[in-house]
């Protein structure tokens, strides 16, 4: 489903990766982890098509099409979602309505209709409810005053709505006690089938507790150093990454 | 890939051209530029106006002439040489109108373009309209509806003739003929508006509406209503407008004065769409505005105003909270893009006891424009338990705008209680960058973000008006960005 051949990215001239490869298959999970630093937010950042960044070399690439002519609004009708770390506050504007727009500019630019507002709320109520949402968040402003659990559960219900084929969750887990993050992971694995894959950007190895990983990557500055099993996770939990460098 | 950055943004605002720049080609009957007395006296005798009239406006002319252009404003222009302006244009027409096959076919066609045929208007959102184009009202609908009520809703100088016993209590009750330099050329040289008159404990059945048209390149239009709520009644009063494309400056000059009598509630929205100059600041309506409104007893004044038009807007809607208990509000969004300046505002004046204002203002600044809030909360001496709650909120798009506020509070009266809140923001690359991610290209993006900064005025439009006004909000700030 997805390849990143030799992939490098730059910001400000400063080269963050250094020649990354990856493939993902459909029904695969894979978690990439790595010590502050190493470029973990900016993959997730150039896949998405961030422009921030400069692609110097290297493609990525989406059922056999590179992604690297694409704008992100372009790379997200194609099934790219990005659950940010630190997700966006738009006053004034509901959970409901921003996510309307998502949802009905991705089905334009799929050459489908949109969808209705009684099928859009009935949409809405199933999602929330398979995510245990409460419904008086859905007409709370977007990410405004959310505690960090909230917003994390948001990302999710948004990624349940757009149904993506490629899911890039940055660091999900960050700043989430146990309980949200249980809630959370359970939302991805109720989400998750043979047709669509996961790509888990994470610090530590709790969220892979919750969500089991097909393949573990360590990224050291700006590559990827070591590929394995869950079984990677538990080592690096153990050990660190100093052994790695 | 394209990088498309805030530069990119910025550049495609500035492009944004104005959608509703046409001209329509109707004969008019204008007078030679240029302002004296005989001017005023002419102008009258054009309306048939009685002898009381042409006194009041050769009163206020003289004030006028006395008057110096104030300065105080935080906006820079060009003076206009109030002598190389005409005072007078109306369409040629044919004298009665009962239906629109009557009407002007190429007025119809401007109406269309606006996407405001009378007829769409008239099935299907229940709304009036008294349509003033270059200063004379062409066709007044729903007037049976009204009759029955004892509604008094026509152009101003048909009210002159017919209910002068009211025009000549309440014109220039609120806004006297010296008030102001616009104010008191106004008085001196209106040419035509609107007359309200809702009779006691009656509710206006539907929202009563004017649309104001400049369409004479170089006739200043100076606009006139008076809008009077008798005891324990209601109405819902919308004024919204746009302007053909010129290239010289266009002097505009209304006075709106609000009367609500005890226990009378009156909600008064504008949506302002003067043409804006271009993209390099040439051209553009100058928009010099006086409203206020005068609240008895347990009466309420709402403002509510879209303003997204004019090369320079100078406007203050104002209450005056003279009855104890009674209640004024002001809602406001102000956009400004390119070169265009705003500066505006409320006065709340609370004179009696119990008396709340409150005051919600939103600007957005695009482009190289300026926009300031500027308000004035004043409690008087003998005003007791006076409370008002302000919030001024800024939005800027790029580096070159600025946004201003200049909140003035004088309170004379230890019981009051004044919050004042205010916020800056900007629009970011980070938020574009969250809602591309999520499907939703740039402009969209904007119209989302600005819409839901607004939210709070927009709520307090009636609905069919909060619809066409998000419209004008992305017509005004979007470009066609790739």
């Amino acid at each position: 489903m997805l390849q990143v051949k030799n992939l490098h990215a730059s910001i400000n001239n400063k080269e963050i990766l250094r020649g990354i490869n990856l493939e993902i298959k459909a029904g695969e999970v894979h978690a990439i982890m790595g010590p502050n630093g190493s470029g973990k937010s900016t993959l997730s950042a150039v896949i998405a098509g961030n422009e921030t960044y400069e692609v110097t070399e290297g493609d990525v690439i989406l059922d056999n099409k590179s992604l690297l002519e694409f704008a992100p609004e372009e790379r997200a009708h194609k099934g790219i979602f990005l659950s940010f770390q630190y997700p966006i506050e738009i006053p004034g504007v509901t959970v409901t309505n921003f996510i309307k727009t998502a949802v009905n500019e991705t089905r334009k630019a799929n050459g489908l209709e949109e969808l209705s507002a009684k099928d859009m709320l009935k949409l809405i109520r199933a999602k929330a409810d398979l995510l245990e949402l409460d419904r008086k968040f859905l007409s709370r402003s977007l990410n405004e005053g959310f505690s960090g659990g909230e917003k994390k559960r948001n990302e999710i219900f948004q990624m349940a709505m757009l149904e993506p084929k490629l899911a890039i969750l940055d660091e999900t887990d960050s700043g989430l006690d146990i309980d949200a993050m249980k809630v959370v992971a359970n939302g991805v694995n109720k989400l998750k089938n043979k047709d669509n894959a996961v790509l888990l950007i994470t610090h530590y190895q709790r969220l892979l507790d919750y969500i089991t990983p097909d393949f573990v990557h360590v990224l050291y500055n700006g590559k990827i150093v070591k590929s394995g099993g869950k079984e990677l996770a538990l080592e690096l939990e153990k050990k660190g990454y100093d052994w790695l460098k | 890939m394209n990088k498309f950055t805030e530069d990119d943004l910025k550049k495609d605002l500035e492009n944004k051209e104005y959608e509703y720049g046409f001209y329509t080609d109707i004969e008019a009957d204008k007078f030679p530029v240029g302002l004296n007395e005989e001017v005023v006296i002419a102008i009258s005798k054009k309306k048939k106006e009685p002898e009381w009239m042409t006194e009041w406006r050769l009163d206020a002319f003289r004030i006028w002439k006395e008057m110096e252009e104030p300065d105080w404003a935080n906006v820079t222009y060009k003076k206009p040489s109030f002598q190389d302006i005409s005072y007078y244009s109306a369409p040629i027409q044919k004298p009665k109108l009962d239906s629109l096959d009557q009407v002007d076919p190429e007025l119809l066609k401007t109406f269309d373009k606006l996407g405001i045929s009378i007829d769409e208007q008239k099935r299907l959102s229940n709304v009036a309209i008294d349509i003033v184009v270059d200063s004379v009202s062409v066709a007044t609908t729903f007037k049976k509806t009204l009759n029955e009520k004892g509604i008094i809703f026509m152009p101003i100088s048909e009210a002159i003739q017919e209910h002068p016993e009211l025009v000549k209590k309440y014109l220039g009750t609120i806004v006297p003929k010296g008030d102001n330099f616009y104010a008191a050329l106004n008085s001196a040289v209106f040419s035509d508006g609107s007359f309200c008159y809702i009779p006691k404990g009656v509710t206006c059945p539907m929202e009563l509406s004017t649309y104001f048209r400049i369409n004479e390149g170089g006739t200043g239009q100076f606009e006139r209503t008076l809008l009077v709520a008798d005891k324990g009644s209601y109405v819902s009063y919308l004024e919204g407008c746009t302007a053909p494309q010129r290239d010289e400056n266009q002097l505009h000059a209304a006075v709106v004065e609000l009367i609500a009598l005890d226990d009378a509630e009156i909600k008064y929205s504008t949506v302002q769409n003067w043409y804006p100059g271009n993209a390099e600041g040439k051209g553009g309506v100058f928009n010099f505005v006086t409203k206020r409104g005068l609240c008895e007893k347990n009466a309420k004044i709402s403002w509510t105003q879209v303003e997204t038009g004019s090369a320079i807007t100078w406007k203050y809607p104002s209450c005056i909270l003279k009855g104890d208990n009674s209640v004024g509000e002001f809602y406001s969004i102000a956009v400004t893009n390119n070169y265009q300046q705003a500066d505006t505002g409320t006065k709340m004046i609370h004179l009696g006891n119990n008396t709340k204002s409150t005051i919600i203002s939103k600007g957005i600044s695009a482009g190289k424009s300026q926009n300031s809030y500027r308000g004035l909360v004043q409690v008087g001496k003998r005003a007791k338990n006076a409370r008002n709650f302000s919030q001024c909120d800024s939005l800027l798009m790029g580096d070159l705008c600025g946004a201003h506020t200049f909140p003035y509070i004088e309170c004379k009266n230890k019981t009051a209680q004044i919050e004042h809140e205010a916020t800056t923001s900007k629009i970011g690359e980070d938020q574009l960058f969250y809602c591309n991610q999520r499907g939703i290209n740039t402009e969209k993006a904007i119209a989302l973000i600005v819409n839901g900064f607004g939210k709070d005025v927009l709520n307090k439009l009636p609905m069919e008006f909060a619809v066409e006004a998000q419209k004008l909000l992305e017509i005004s700030l979007e470009g066609s960005v790739g």
